[in-house]
């Protein structure tokens, strides 16, 4: 035992009275500090980068130059060399900043392959270069634009309100929970769990695929707030039920129960059953 | 033929509360004639008590449930402690309900367990039917207890739906719109019944609380009738038996009710009890909350009725748009009407006759205590597993839409595959399962002529290899001799020894043609002479092997291995 407490271990001090406030501050700075540079790379709020600065950006002519370069390349194949379409792809003449913004940003342009409905998936362009094809699509025609710290200010927006809009405009095809349904044909409407603030207002305002326009007469700017505000509820909102099976419905809760509720009792009724030897 | 129970030295306190009840009801008789009663054992017959002891939890937790809930249409302004739906209009049913969930100490357990065991039930009386039906329980003397038993099956699903229905969700709301258009395809009266129903348009403001008596009360009463008039019936008709040595069709081989089964029994209704309690602790089920308040131009992608529910939304999702307009006096919604009325109906139709249909094909009139192996019946299994696939292809079609979003797949390929596989996979399944039961008995044909191959081989002096063969054991010897052969009806005669002719000869004949093909296929039993010869040989055959020096143990390793 003796030899024991002469060796340098970390537990020798852990009944020290500063031991807690150790502990604490190096947990609150950790916390912190991995905050901070969470903080940096995206404003969680909104979904928009903080460290770019999307207005001057698409004012900016070097970037919509840039635009240009980068559309030449990725996107003229299909959209044609003035964004004016092909038999390939539709024109993006008038679809403005925030469809491109939203189509680049969500991975679904470019298109990986075609088919009934063009998917989410990981992004080829930064962020930047995605802001940079917005704002050349953008200088061609007005149409949409990206939303604004403003309009994405959906923090004090009203939930209950959200819910009640959320069921009577969108839940129809993303379903109660938002985790997405089947449409006709193998379209569907996607889960929104990845949906960013941002990419939730872009969406309603241009109508991606088989979704409707919401335009601000629609829904005003403070309804758009409230519908991101219950959808950003409804993805990390608590389940006091339990388990939640993906909210998919009765599905998943009849699955649940033929293989492992019946399972468990077949098994108990077998145990019983057997004969004692 | 019981097993004989030590009877001990009667223990004095239970002497004396025997005899306090036996000096006040004469109960003595009864219990003495009651509590040594044999009940034969195996895991099966445990479905119908799964049932039972669901049942009996949803009856508690149900009462708790009504202790707060308030079947009302009332519109009013919700003000509970679930921020998402706080100052939202929605009706007093849909707020109690909440207040169940949020509010009322172990209101969400409770209402969890009351859903789950819900589910339970209607699926393990649903099991409990298939053991029943696949090892030919129902026939006779039990056909009545078949017939209350789909009566079970039936009220079991209304209730389910009704108590569905009650939260008054966006869920349960759609799920009711649909009950209502149900009510309107019905021709002609479709409309007044609705009304009817309804009292006025749907939703209305009388229907919650109508659904409420109807879904506490009068279905609840009648399933404890009917479960009490089944359970008496298998008291007094006696508890069917799987064949095993000592087993006959005059007896019953088990355990006495007390002490066995009452501590068998006790025991499962706690393990039911306590799964039930910790799936509802630990999984959501019918998360309402979620839903939000049925409003009746809002719905939602994935809506779906619970599991029983299901085959017939798949029905209604299968069905072709088939209107038929009659001019100036209706429209005829075959669209709806076939899927969900006549769809249905005949199909519990047939399911609750089916004991009296298979008597006729097979004019089998014996009555019978011994269980069949689904095998030695491959019709009857066979159109078992038949109704059964057609029951599934409707089932999965009532989930697609969660099929194709799962698996990327289109919705109308899902539901023109699934059109397709309605009418070419049951009969496909049939095919299948009796080939399968033909050749399993073949199989036991096999087992009881040539005994069990051990895996040894043997090397004779002649250089021949053969594996040596053990007679089946005892066990399992009662168990493949207990098949009894399908009867086959003669061939009816067109007038009888007077020169009369015989009525119905028409039916007679499809009868005597119905029971050919049920019987024909079978493979004969082997005749008690095969089967002495066969012995002979399996013995002959072993002292053989005794001569060369193989000893005739489990583990002897193959005499062969080292050649």
């Amino acid at each position: 035992m003796s030899t024991n407490r002469k060796t340098l271990k970390l537990s020798r001090f852990r009944k020290h009275p500063a031991a807690i406030l150790v502990v604490l501050l190096v947990g609150l700075f950790t916390t912190g500090g991995l905050y901070s540079v969470g903080a940096n790379a995206a404003n969680k709020m909104t979904g928009r980068e903080a460290v770019v600065d999307i207005e001057s950006i698409m004012s900016d002519p070097a970037s919509i130059d840039q635009g240009n370069r980068l559309f030449a390349t990725g996107c003229a194949t299909c959209h044609g060399l003035k964004a004016q379409g092909t038999s390939d792809g539709p024109t993006l003449i008038g679809v403005g900043a925030a469809s491109v913004h939203f189509q680049v940003a969500t991975g679904r342009m470019p298109m990986g392959a075609p088919g009934a409905q063009v998917m989410r998936k990981k992004p080829i362009y930064s962020e930047e270069q995605s802001l940079q094809l917005a704002a050349y699509v953008a200088s061609l025609s007005p149409g949409p634009a990206i939303p604004t710290d403003e309009q994405l200010d959906w923090m004090d927006a009203e939930l209950a309100e959200g819910g009640e809009l959320f069921r009577s405009n969108c839940a129809q095809c993303h379903a109660f929970a938002g985790r997405g349904g089947a449409l006709t044909e193998g379209k569907y409407a996607p889960s929104l769990m990845l949906a960013t603030p941002i990419q939730i207002y872009e969406a309603m305002i241009t109508g991606p695929q088989a979704m409707p326009i919401f335009n601000d007469k629609t829904l005003t700017v403070e309804e758009k707030q409230a519908v991101i505000k219950y959808i950003e509820y409804l993805k990390d909102s608590p389940n006091p039920g339990g388990l939640e099976l993906g909210r998919y419905g009765p599905v998943t809760e009849g699955l649940f129960l033929f293989t492992i509720v019946i399972g468990a009792l077949i098994a108990a009724a077998i145990w019983i059953g057997v004969k004692a030897k | 033929m019981s097993n004989s129970v030590n009877q001990g030295p009667i223990d004095k306190s239970i002497d004396g509360t025997v005899k306090y009840l036996d000096d006040r009801f004469s109960t003595a008789g009864f219990i003495k004639r009651n509590m040594r009663k044999v009940f034969p054992d195996h895991w099966s017959f445990m479905l119908g008590e799964i049932a039972l002891y669901s049942f009996i939890i949803l009856l508690l937790s149900g009462t708790y449930l009504t202790f707060f809930y308030k079947p009302s249409m009332l519109e009013i302004v919700y003000d509970g402690s679930y921020l998402p739906l706080k100052g939202i209009k929605m009706s007093e049913a849909y707020a109690s309900t909440l207040e169940i969930s949020f509010d009322v100490r172990g209101g969400l357990l409770m209402r969890q367990i009351h859903h789950w065991a819900a589910l339970l039930f209607v699926a393990s009386v649903s099991i409990h039917l298939l053991r029943v039906f696949f090892t030919g329980a129902f026939r006779k003397p039990r056909e009545i207890n078949w017939l209350i038993g789909t009566g079970l099956l039936t009220l079991a699903i209304f209730e389910g739906f009704s108590g569905y229905s009650l939260p008054d969700d966006l869920l349960s709301g759609t799920g009711l719109r649909i009950a209502s258009g149900i009510v309107l395809a019905i021709p002609v009266v479709g409309t007044y019944a609705s009304y009817l129903v309804f009292g006025g348009e749907f939703p209305g403001l009388d229907f919650m609380s109508r659904l409420y008596t109807i879904h506490v009360l009068l279905i609840p009463g009648i399933l404890l009738g009917l479960i009490t008039a089944h359970l008496m019936m298998v008291w007094y008709q006696k508890h069917t038996q799987y064949p095993g040595p000592g087993r006959t069709n005059n007896n019953v081989v088990g355990y006495p009710l007390l002490p066995v089964y009452m501590a068998k029994a006790g025991g499962f209704f706690f393990i039911v009890f306590g799964i039930l309690v910790l799936v509802s602790a630990l999984v959501t089920i019918n998360p309402i909350w979620a839903y939000g308040p049925y409003i009746p131009d809002q719905v939602t992608a994935g809506s779906q009725p619970d599991w029983y529910i299901g085959w017939l939304d798949g029905s209604t999702r299968l069905m072709p748009n088939w209107e038929i307009t009659i001019p100036g006096l209706f429209t005829l919604s075959l669209n709806v009407l076939i899927p969900t009325l006549i769809l249905p109906g005949l199909m519990f139709t047939i399911l609750g006759l089916y004991p009296w249909i298979e008597q006729w094909i097979t004019g089998d009139k014996r009555a019978h205590h011994l269980l069949e192996r689904p095998r030695n019946n491959p019709n009857r299994t066979g159109l078992g597993v038949m109704a059964l696939t057609f029951y599934a292809i409707l089932w999965i079609s009532g989930g697609n839409d969660i099929i194709a979003q799962m698996l990327n797949l289109s919705i109308n390929a899902i539901t023109i595959t699934m059109r397709a596989m309605l009418i070419i996979a049951p009969p496909i399944a049939f095919v299948i399962t009796k080939r399968i039961c033909l050749s399993l008995q073949h199989k036991d044909k096999e087992l009881l002529l040539h005994g069990e191959p051990t895996g040894r081989l043997l090397r004779l002096p002649s250089g021949e290899f053969i594996e040596i063969h053990e007679p089946v054991s005892d066990a399992k010897r009662a168990v493949l001799l207990s098949r009894t052969e399908l009867p086959m009806l003669p061939v009816p005669a067109s007038h009888d020894a007077n020169g009369v002719k015989t009525p119905n000869l028409w039916a007679k004949k499809l009868q005597r043609r119905l029971s050919h093909w049920w019987s024909v296929d079978q493979v004969p039993l082997p005749t008690v002479a095969e089967l002495e010869s066969a012995t002979e040989h399996t013995l002959h055959e072993l002292s053989e092997a005794q001569e060369q020096g193989v000893e005739l143990t489990k583990d002897t390793p193959a005499p062969t291995s080292n050649h």
